[in-house]
């Protein structure tokens, strides 16, 4: 027999019951931690559609609101106003976020870098409301009036620091090797970070603009006074716009029962673009996606 | 065809640290020349000092002249021109993981702006075969990705994928540690064949393979080229006392 470093005794004994129950404990709690986390989404869609589903007809979908007292009336403009907004504030803030992203992770390991990085954190805590102001100061006063555009700015400044995070991030999980192969083929740094790094990192940062998209499509506060809200439909630009969130919020605070049907199938409409929107971009994204890549 | 390699008081440092001391030797053309030594010793960043690859590091660099073919290496061409004639093979197998194996092998040429497809889809065939990779991968070219392979298939990958931009010298990291004796055989076999149109300098931790493959070898130690000689020569009878210590393994 040689002798052994790990006492045999030690191989040989049965797993004790206590380490079998200690498993299942934490095999429980981490099921138990899962199902509270679905708990409240599931929660929150499961009332909104109790409380919206039966708001939802193809008026409200297609229509205009109807003036106070009057029956029927929907939320089309606001949902196109929605889609402009966030098309807008995506526009500006996605490829802003990314770029800088890019700086951070492969140009900002530096004292510039961590006071960008400071920056894009401190703004990630900035209150939206305070957000709303800036883009009021910027865009409105400048223009003389509130508008899509406005509305637009407010979200993109909000995007900006959650895709640029998550761009970083995901560019720095890409390995130094990957890098190395494109150097050693003769290809120059730029061409290297844009169709080496950033396309080995793409679904990462995907995530990364669909999490910073999601989370500002249901904001209302800093587009009270950008975006304003309209009763019509718009789809210029430089004019004052409806959104959905504004709308929910405008017909939640209202006294009116009609109004407040509303405004939970507006939630409601809400959310379930949100998924589309998501899932759609995770779909597309996942179409070209190789056998065996990772 | 491929070109010599001329080194001539090469140094190099990692910060403060230098990591290579006056490395002269060279490298005759179309052959193959063996880097060996102990872990630590220099080897890898003697060859990453080639291509300027060293330079990649941050803090790193090197002085002293490298001269291969025509190209000054440290001296008047930029290094992105520089590392397109002259392939790299790395340790650890590095296909780019989102591209599938034809726009592996393509990347080189597509991404410095060769797009004819006619001649891409020649050049991928062609440099797939000289690397003994085109019979168990022409069904899935633009199926799968480069990084579905096996590990002896992506290293494979790696050299047609350097090969594709036509270099005239192809320098190898120690291409073989990460894999088994069948596909360790097999790149050795490519080794030999490429010779007759590159220039090889290949560093390997594995004497026998030094002495199977490569006409020349050059000993390292501590950042220094002790003794550089024909393979034989160094592996039967070194005229340096640390030489013989680490072939007869002794040490290292």
């Amino acid at each position: 027999m040689p002798e052994t470093l790990i006492p045999t005794e030690f191989a040989a004994a049965p797993i004790s019951l206590w380490r079998r129950g200690m498993n299942l404990l934490a095999t429980l709690v981490a099921a138990g931690a899962v199902l509270l986390v679905l708990l409240p989404l599931g929660a929150i869609f499961a009332y909104l559609v109790y409380k919206g589903i039966g708001s939802i007809n193809w008026a409200f979908l297609t229509q205009t609101p109807k003036p106070v007292g009057e029956a029927g009336g929907g939320m089309a403009n606001a949902i196109a106003g929605s889609v402009l907004i966030l098309a807008i504030a995506s526009a500006i803030g996605v490829p802003i976020g990314i770029g800088a992203g890019i700086y951070l992770a492969e140009y900002g390991r530096n004292r510039l870098g961590d006071l960008i990085r400071f920056t894009a954190d401190v703004l990630n805590g900035v209150p939206s409301i305070v957000v709303g102001i800036v883009a009021y100061g910027l865009v409105v006063l400048t223009q003389g009036h509130f508008s899509a555009l406005a509305g637009g700015v407010a979200l993109a400044i909000m995007m900006i620091p959650t895709v640029s995070r998550a761009t970083e991030e995901m560019l720095l999980l890409v390995p130094n090797t990957v890098r190395e192969a494109a150097y050693g083929l003769g290809v120059s740094r730029w061409r290297t970070t844009l169709s080496i790094t950033l396309r080995t990192a793409t679904s990462g940062v995907i995530t990364g603009v669909m999490l910073a998209f999601a989370r500002v499509a249901g904001e209302t506060a800093p587009l009270l006074f950008t975006a304003f809200g309209n009763q019509y439909w718009n789809w210029k630009i430089n004019q004052p716009t409806a959104a959905l969130s504004l709308q929910v919020f405008t017909y939640a605070i209202s006294p009116f029962d009609e109004w407040h049907r509303q405004a939970w199938a507006g939630a409601l409409i809400l959310i379930l673009l949100i998924v589309l929107a998501v899932s759609a971009v995770r779909i597309a994204a996942n179409y070209g996606t190789l056998k065996g890549a990772n | 065809m491929g070109v010599g390699i001329k080194v001539n008081k090469l140094n190099a440092w990692f910060g403060k640290t230098q990591a290579l001391y006056d490395i002269s030797m060279e490298a005759p053309a179309n052959h193959a020349t063996a880097v060996i030594g102990p872990s630590g010793c220099g080897k890898s960043t003697f060859v990453r000092c080639l291509n300027r690859m060293h330079e990649t590091v941050p803090d790193a660099k090197a002085t002293g002249k490298v001269q291969i073919g025509d190209i000054d290496v440290y001296n008047g061409s930029s290094a992105v021109q520089i590392r397109r004639r002259i392939g790299m093979v790395f340790q650890k197998p590095n296909p780019f993981p989102t591209m599938s194996i034809y726009d592996n092998v393509a990347a080189g040429l597509k991404l410095n702006g060769f797009h004819n497809r006619r001649r891409l889809d020649e050049i991928v065939e062609r440099s797939l075969q000289v690397a003994a990779l085109w019979d168990e991968v022409k069904d899935s070219l633009r199926k799968k990705s480069g990084a579905s392979l096996s590990g002896g298939q992506q290293q494979r990958l790696c050299i047609a994928r350097a090969l594709a931009v036509q270099p005239e010298v192809l320098l190898m990291d120690e291409p073989c540690s990460a894999l088994d004796p069948i596909s360790t055989g097999k790149i050795e076999e490519l080794i030999f064949q490429l010779k007759e149109n590159f220039t090889i300098v290949i560093v390997t931790h594995n004497m026998q393979q030094a002495s199977r493959v490569a006409e020349f070898t050059g000993f390292f130690l501590l950042g220094k080229l002790i003794e550089f000689d024909k393979t034989e020569k160094i592996f039967t009878t070194p005229s340096d006392k640390r030489t013989e210590d680490y072939v007869t393994g002794r040490f290292g």
